[in-house]
């Protein structure tokens, strides 16, 4: 039987219904008591933070098969436009990222294992990582800017980026590139708040080999936006055609 | 009341509703393929009312023969029963195989106009549309058409999503800005029908409505020949193509920098990137209003766009004039 | 026996205040702060709707100018769909009743249940203050480019205001998922589960992934609206038809959304009130999800006329058949649960019965838009109308009602006079079906929808349909004043009023802050009457 029907030799072994049995056992202040047991709110927690994260993938799944659509339409103007990425900056931003999901587990393992310094030091390190990666973006998003390769905002509609790629093609990649690099990063700044949360927790010791749950929830949330970014890399920026 | 009993029954009563002049249940049957659309109905109709007042009236009956008669009564469990479990999944499995594929195969066949179709440009906007003929009239909100003859209608939009009804040959299509959407038809019954816009379009969608006359040829033939304008569509777009300067580069007297247009269309083209597409009236309205998209191998790609110079209408005349010097459509259309 | 009900503290009575309410976090006055809300929503939308078919006893309109019926028309799709329908049974029923029916205490996330009934009354605000400020007249579908760059009206406002309310959805459905999965009592394995939870499982699948595209859609579309960047604009190369295929894939599993609860109520009603175990309780609980998973492969049938390839549409057409079965499979299965049955007539039953007739009657007309052939000709038409409205009112609606009315005693502690209820559920029955059938034949005749004007020939049944949606309209008032007035006067109600099996039934009504003094341990199957005398308490 799955855990979400509990065992029930677990609960009349006593002769006591389980809520009774359990109900005085004692407990931290972190079980809240719509629930039976520590174990099952942390599975709780974890599930639900895995059904968020779907629709997340389902969210930026919409733009993503947007642009593989018009993509499809206008190779030209879309390979274009990417050409006009900064590769430099978005490797760098990789980089970054995956350093930062690093630290981000090495933050849970302490968390696993009771260690509060450097549980606080490496969620510092994410966010300070979490923080370069929006400096960066935020220097090609003004490089852009001065280019006038922001659609609809600041956009030079005379530009011939390319001979093949009639101008608003490329308008439509810068489209899709700011749309989803700028959702990605607005995931990176509740990310960030997110961090902050639990940074002022850890220092606040909340956190321990019994309860560590919420650090590891936020884990799966930074990781997710980790991993969007992976994709959005290739996708925006590698596959242009520029390293034909 | 079996399904077949069912099916006469409505066919009965349709048909008898539609004698019955303040009351019809269908429009009348004005076009060739009208009358197999009916018959789908009828079937579906039948199918409908056989399961639902089946439905209510076992429902009836057993409220009526198993109602509560104490308080304290409890009914015996009745077993599932894998066999009417299978019974009643895969009965309606077949009927909805049926319907498809009868469906679809009407559909298919409805779907490709005849070759030899007269062909009418309807173009929509809001909140009225413009149809014309290749002879050259042009009329708005009314559609002549000849009886008996296969009628294919090329349409586009200027500006919204519309869509052209016409219920008395039960054909519609949306008709979109920035491509062409095809049907067609052929009249059977000489009249007066409605046309609407079907797709919501803004503040006088309901107002987008119109008139189908389809008379003798006869009387076609007259009212042509009586329609003042005597500019066919591939005059005048012989006459826009001077006007807009294409014969400079692209006429038989031009200077070569674009690809001559004799016998272009229907014809395949190769582009830069080494893609084969045909010549047809998408193509030739893509050319004029976005050139960039369609660079052609073996051409320089500076011709400009005459996006918002040539409204819609035109375009339709100039391909007119391209197909005019050219061989016949491509089947591939 | 059972201390009088007014002496026992219960979830009403625990505490009082205005702050105690909206800072709750008990699940069960979650759920009485989203009736109250999608109440007044249902009003709004029907007042548009009551407007709308007065207008039309004219050819050339009674009402209203053109711009006004379209914004009419507007309004009540997007309110009804988006502010009633979709979070109806599963914002009230649902966060009422699963914790209770799987012997929890509360739902696995109680502030973020709290948070999903603010972030609905934000995007209901927006949408008001749309309405109030000049209206919206896309249609509730939106489509572009007439909603992106021709309409001058409150687009973003409302989209804003359907966007922000979408995230309220998803958060209901990520709550019971979690619930169902991990707080069953014990002994309550998946197939001993109420199928009423088996329904609130699949919906929250399809709210879990449908919601954020349609998200994501009306996002683009705000941007592009504002910014005119032009993603849906033909001009610069964008394509109408992407939106409509975005729009579709989350519009299309909606209109499960609102159905699939619907389906799990009658479950409970059909077995309480002929007091037999549903005939068929495998195949009805994998229906659900069956239709839940191909809910998301058949959007392409809103779509036939556009243009898209046969092939799509060939498609298209095939899956929309498979996902009839499924419902079919139910309906068989529900009259097949009367067979010898013990069954009794009040309110909840008859709006059971009236659902299982409607419905099957809107889905089988379902089949004429899945059959390519006909939906040329019906698609865009008053056949559309009337198909969806047999569904979602005839059908949602009604489940809606009868699960109000069968579980109202448990929300309430009160009993509300059945005869007036039977009552108004015979009135609805009558109106709704006045106003609706005569729309099939207007469409098939060819009168296209959203119209505000039509030619005369079509009078006589635009009459009909507004002369039935007068006694609707009647039908509905009458539940709202005797279950109001039932709070206050209406006689105490027992534990189990109706003598129906379920966990729900097995604590007082109403229920206690904590559901149950002590967890139940569950060790039969669900709906066993016949294993032995039912506790009429």
């Amino acid at each position: 039987m799955r855990k979400g029907a509990r065992r029930m030799s677990e609960t009349v072994s006593s002769g006591l219904p389980a809520h009774a049995e359990r109900h005085h056992v004692g407990h931290g202040p972190e079980l809240r008591h719509h629930f039976e047991e520590a174990e099952q709110q942390h599975e709780a927690s974890t599930l639900g933070m895995w059904v968020f994260l779907a629709t997340e993938i389902l969210f930026f799944g919409g733009l993503f098969t947007a642009y593989t659509i018009y993509r499809s339409f206008y190779l030209p103007g879309f390979e274009a436009g990417s050409r006009l990425l900064d590769v430099k900056a978005g490797a760098a931003n990789t980089a970054v990222l995956i350093g930062s999901s690093f630290t981000m587990a090495s933050a849970v393992h302490a968390a696993q294992t009771g260690k509060r310094k450097l549980l606080v030091t490496c969620l510092i390190l994410t966010m300070i990582l979490g923080c370069v990666f929006l400096g960066i973006k935020y220097t090609e998003y003004a490089e852009h800017w001065h280019e006038f390769q922001v659609p609809g905002l600041h956009w030079d509609s005379a530009a011939t980026f390319f001979k093949n790629a009639p101008n608003g093609s490329v308008e439509l990649f810068f489209c899709f590139y700011f749309f989803m690099t700028g959702l990605h990063a607005v995931h990176m700044i509740i990310g960030l708040g997110i961090m902050t949360v639990m940074l002022i927790l850890s220092w606040r010791g909340r956190f321990a080999e019994k309860y560590f749950s919420p650090i590891e929830i936020s884990g799966l949330y930074w990781h997710f936006v980790d991993i969007i970014w992976i994709f959005l890399f290739p996708l925006l920026y590698l596959i242009g055609g520029r390293y034909q | 009341m079996n399904v077949t009993s069912s099916y006469q029954l409505c066919a009965a009563v349709y048909a008898f509703a539609g004698k019955w002049p303040n009351f019809p249940l269908k429009p009348p049957t004005a076009s060739t393929t009208a009358a197999s659309v009916d018959h789908l109905q009828f079937a579906l109709t039948a199918i409908t009312l056989f399961f639902t007042i089946g439905i209510f009236s076992t429902i009836f009956y057993f409220m009526v023969r198993y109602r509560r008669r104490s308080e304290d009564e409890i009914p015996a469990e009745t077993q599932t029963s894998l066999p009417l479990e299978l019974t009643w999944t895969i009965i309606p499995t077949l009927i909805c195989a049926g319907l498809f594929v009868w469906a679809s195969s009407l559909y298919f066949e409805n779907s490709r106009p005849p070759n030899a179709a007269m062909e009418i440009f309807v173009i929509g906007k809001q909140w009225m549309w413009h149809l014309q003929h290749t002879e050259g009239p042009r009329e708005i909100d009314e559609l002549h058409v000849p009886v008996g003859v296969p009628v294919k209608l090329t349409m586009t939009s200027e500006d919204v999503i519309h869509d052209f009804f016409i219920p008395v040959f039960r054909i519609k299509k949306d008709v979109l800005p920035g491509r062409y959407s095809t049907i067609w038809f052929q009249a059977t019954k000489i009249g007066t029908y409605h046309f609407f816009c079907a797709q919501y379009c803004g503040t006088d969608h309901s107002g987008m409505i119109g008139w189908v006359y389809v008379m003798s040829p006869s009387d076609y033939a007259r009212w042509l020949n009586s329609n003042v304008n005597k500019e066919t569509m591939a005059g005048g777009g012989q006459r826009l193509f001077t006007q807009f300067g294409c014969v400079t580069c692209h006429g038989p007297g031009g200077n070569g920098t674009g690809p001559s247009l004799q016998g272009i269309y229907g014809t395949q083209v190769t582009l830069r990137t080494g893609q084969n597409r045909t010549v047809d009236d998408a193509f030739i309205r893509q050319a004029i209003v976005n050139p960039n998209a369609l660079p052609l191998a073996n051409f320089a790609p500076i011709m400009p766009s005459f996006q918002g110079q040539v409204d819609e209408e035109q375009i339709l005349q100039l391909i007119a004039y391209v197909k005019s010097l050219g061989p016949e459509e491509s089947e591939m259309k | 026996m059972e201390a009088p009900p007014t002496s026992r503290v219960n979830y009403l009575n625990a505490s009082y205040g205005v702050k105690s309410w909206l800072f709750t976090t008990d699940h069960k006055r979650i759920a009485l702060l989203y009736l109250a809300s999608i109440t007044v929503m249902f009003f709004v939308g029907g007042i548009a709707a009551t407007l709308m078919r007065f207008h039309l006893v004219q050819p050339e309109g009674a009402l209203v100018q053109p711009d006004t019926y379209n914004k009419l028309f507007t309004i009540h799709g997007v309110v009804m769909v988006f502010f009633f329908l979709v979070p109806s049974i599963p914002a009230t029923l649902g966060n009422f009743l699963v914790p209770m029916m799987i012997g929890a205490r509360d739902l696995a996330f109680p502030r973020i249940n709290l948070l999903s009934w603010y972030i609905y009354i934000v995007g209901a605000g927006f949408t008001l203050y749309a309405i109030m400020t000049g209206g919206v007249d896309t249609g509730w579908t939106f489509y572009t480019p007439f909603s992106s760059n021709y309409a001058h009206t409150q687009v973003i406002a409302t989209a804003l205001g359907v966007f922000i309310t979408g995230f309220s959805s998803i958060l209901t459905g990520l709550n019971f998922i979690v619930t169902i999965h991990k707080m069953r009592a014990p002994g309550l394995t998946w197939f001993r589960l109420p199928l009423f939870i088996w329904s609130m499982y699949a919906t929250s699948v399809i709210f879990i992934l449908g919601t954020p595209v349609i998200a994501i859609t009306l996002f683009l579309l705000g941007l592009e609206r504002l910014l005119h960047v032009g993603i849906f604009d033909p001009a610069i190369g964008g394509d109408p038809l992407l939106f409509q295929h975005l729009f579709w894939f989350y519009s299309h599993p909606a209109v499960y959304i609102m159905i699939l609860p619907g389906m799990g109520v009658i479950s409970e009603l059909i077995t309480a009130f002929s007091k037999k175990k549903i005939f068929g309780y495998t195949f009805v609980a994998f229906s659900s999800m069956a239709i839940a998973v191909l809910s998301f492969l058949v959007w392409g049938h809103h779509m036939f006329v556009t243009g898209q390839s046969v092939y799509a549409g060939l498609i298209f057409s095939v899956l929309s058949f498979m996902v009839a079965i499924p419902s079919a499979i139910k309906v068989f299965n529900w009259t097949a649960t009367l067979y010898k049955g013990s069954i009794s007539y009040q309110a909840p039953m008859l709006y059971a019965l009236g659902f299982i007739g409607l419905f099957t009657m809107g889905g089988l007309t379902g089949l004429f838009l899945a059959s390519l052939a006909t939906d040329v000709h019906l698609n865009g038409t008053y056949f559309i109308v009337a198909h969806f409205h047999y569904i979602m009112v005839g059908g949602a609606v009604m489940a809606y009602l009868g699960g109000i009315h069968f579980w109202w005693p448990k929300i309430t502690g009160k009993l509300y006079p059945d005869g007036w209820a039977r009552l108004a559920a015979a009135i609805i029955f009558v109106g709704f079906n006045l106003t609706f059938f005569p729309q099939f034949v207007l469409g098939y005749l060819g009168m296209p929808r959203r119209y505000a004007v039509y030619p005369p020939e079509f009078q006589v049944l635009n009459v009909m349909s507004s002369a039935g949606a007068s006694i609707l309209a009647v039908g509905y008032l009458i539940p709202l004043i005797y279950l109001t007035w039932s709070i206050r006067y209406g006689p105490a109600a027992s534990a189990n009023p109706w003598g129906a099996k379920g966990l729900e039934w097995e604590t007082p009504s109403p229920p206690p802050t904590e559901n149950f003094e002590e967890i139940p341990i569950v060790t039969e199957e669900a709906y066993a009457y016949a294993e032995g005398r039912t506790a009429h308490v």
